[in-house]
């Protein structure tokens, strides 16, 4: 895509979370920095009112953003005596000529990968952290974050309210971790990026996917395995992110609607990803890293990848995976997709009683993949008046467009 | 005899307040601060920043876990404080983990208010 066709709302959002970095390594305050980098985007708005932005808009950007940092320290007494130093290094970082190791650690050199360390911050709670990275790194919106978390748009406001201020008032720091607080830390910083790749590979709102999100959490991914390549969950993570990634051409028809894996063009996979990918989870699988939850979702995505065919699909195994994985992450989503593998293995009605077992967890209640699995059971099951009401529950769940038109029209073969 | 006199309150209620009630009650604390003063009691005090920004710290067999927010077991009781001076967050959930009391009980960690913040 040419800078020229860019919306501004792709611009801000490809923008974003590398300009928050930016200024935030500079202030060294989220708040600040999110007004300074808005500030940045008001100006572009102002200066290309027709969004007709030139291929230099990025680096405009960039410029526009450190500038006002720059200026917001030089207007800070506090901190006046810091100042050269800080230039020092900034000015070092631009031309190249610091003492940054790219080689050695990339990752500390990675503005963004510092920011979503401090994002991940164990005084912050879990949900928080993930919150904090979609929010300051993709720059999504509060309601696109909390539909990605199934939870009320005020909830998700909360909690990113009180995130930030903790960050703030409790004296989070702006930093890598110590070496020895990396392991620690590493498990959030893993869940937020295999989330942002979820977010982008099957995007809330109008658009099906969302590849810079993809590709950003793949990008972290990358660094993060250059880094810490010991590390078999780093590499699992990126592995099972490889997996999905190498369906990404089968994913939706040419009318924008989603292609369940069963009915996918297998032709249209991206086999020599998936033949890598396979071998690198072989590695970690043969040195005894498989019991990881990233190994363990990488290897049924790796089941799936290399069955030739759906009714190839070596369900048992699955089956056996997912309840690895549910002694790892007990989380109601696991369960459900447990119930599917169940189901294809052992009948629907197997799988139905599976999923029918989930119905009081709350927030399988606003989950359009729970209504969406039941009515798939019961469809086949030739509960079709059952089927289409649980359909609709789904469609009231409002999930992105693309998913919307497969339950449209599932919905309307019901009544048919 | 030396005495800690320890502040409960709900933020929520002092959230509540318009401006010139919250100066209301800080002219209160000014001069109760004084009288401590003038009668050579004052041994020290802060106020302290608003709950959502404690961090618990527990060690466990040596291992150090932090959590979001100010989760005492209810069987805890306030068994003391210590005021330290701290980079950040990080050096000052460490100073906690050093506590002895951290290996059995739990230590929360909030910041001080700072009054020239306002």
């Amino acid at each position: 895509m040419t800078k020229s066709s860019m919306s501004f709302e792709q611009l801000y959002r490809q923008q974003y979370g590398q300009l928050l970095a930016l200024a935030t390594g500079i202030v060294r305050d989220l708040g600040r920095a999110e007004d300074l980098v808005q500030a940045s985007f008001v100006k572009a708005m102002t200066r290309w009112p027709d969004a007709r932005y030139p291929d230099h808009v990025n680096a405009w950007l960039v410029t526009v953003t450190r500038n006002a940092a720059l200026d917001g320290i030089r207007h800070n007494t506090m901190q006046a005596g810091k100042l050269d130093e800080i230039v020092m290094e900034i000015s070092n970082e631009q031309t190249g000529t610091g003492e940054l190791d790219t080689d050695q650690h990339p990752a500390m050199s990675d503005d963004m990968l510092r920011l979503m360390f401090t994002c991940c911050h164990p005084a912050l709670n879990i949900d928080a952290r993930v919150a904090l990275c979609l929010n300051t790194i993709c720059g999504l919106k509060t309601e696109q974050i909390a539909r990605a978390f199934v939870i009320s748009d005020a909830s998700m406001s909360q909690r990113l309210w009180r995130a930030k201020n903790k960050i703030r008032d409790a004296g989070i720091p702006y930093e890598m971790p110590a070496e020895d607080e990396l392991q620690t830390r590493l498990q959030s910083v893993l869940a937020a990026i295999y989330l942002i790749f979820n977010e982008g590979w099957l995007a809330s709102g109008e658009q099906h996917q969302r590849m810079e999100l993809v590709n950003e959490a793949l990008r972290l991914g990358q660094i993060l395995t250059q880094t810490l390549q010991d590390d078999s969950e780093v590499r699992a993570l990126l592995t099972l992110m490889v997996l999905q990634h190498s369906r990404r051409h089968a994913r939706f028809s040419a009318d924008g609607e989603i292609v369940l894996l069963a009915d996918q063009d297998r032709l249209l996979w991206q086999t020599d990803e998936i033949q890598q990918a396979t071998n690198a989870l072989e590695q970690i699988f043969s040195s005894g890293h498989g019991q990881g939850r990233y190994a363990l979702m990488a290897a049924i995505a790796a089941t799936h990848c290399n069955a030739a065919h759906a009714s190839l699909t070596n369900w048992n195994e699955i089956v056996v995976l997912y309840e690895a994985l549910m002694t790892v992450d007990p989380s109601p989503v696991v369960a459900l997709n447990h119930a599917v593998a169940v189901g294809e293995r052992d009948g629907p009605t197997a799988g139905l009683r599976l999923v029918n077992g989930l119905k009081e967890v709350a927030m399988m209640q606003r989950y359009h993949l729970y209504y969406a699995t039941r009515a798939d059971f019961l469809r086949r099951l030739n509960q079709n008046s059952e089927a289409a009401q649980a359909y609709q529950q789904a469609l009231d769940c409002s999930p992105g467009l693309a998913e919307q038109k497969l339950l449209r029209r599932r919905l309307a073969q019901m009544s048919s | 005899m030396q005495y800690v006199l320890l502040i409960n309150e709900e933020e929520a209620i002092w959230d509540g307040y318009t401006p010139e009630q919250q100066d209301e009650v800080m002219a209160g604390y000014g001069k109760f601060s004084q009288y401590l003063v003038d009668n050579g009691h004052m041994r020290g005090g802060e106020r302290l920043q608003p709950v959502h920004t404690a961090t618990t710290v527990r060690v466990r067999d040596g291992d150090v876990a932090l959590t979001d927010g100010p989760f005492c077991e209810t069987k805890e009781q306030l068994g003391g404080f210590f005021l330290v001076d701290a980079a950040d967050l990080d050096e000052a959930c460490k100073l906690a983990a050093m506590i002895p009391t951290a290996a059995a009980g739990s230590i929360e960690v909030r910041p001080i208010w700072l009054m020239d913040e306002d």
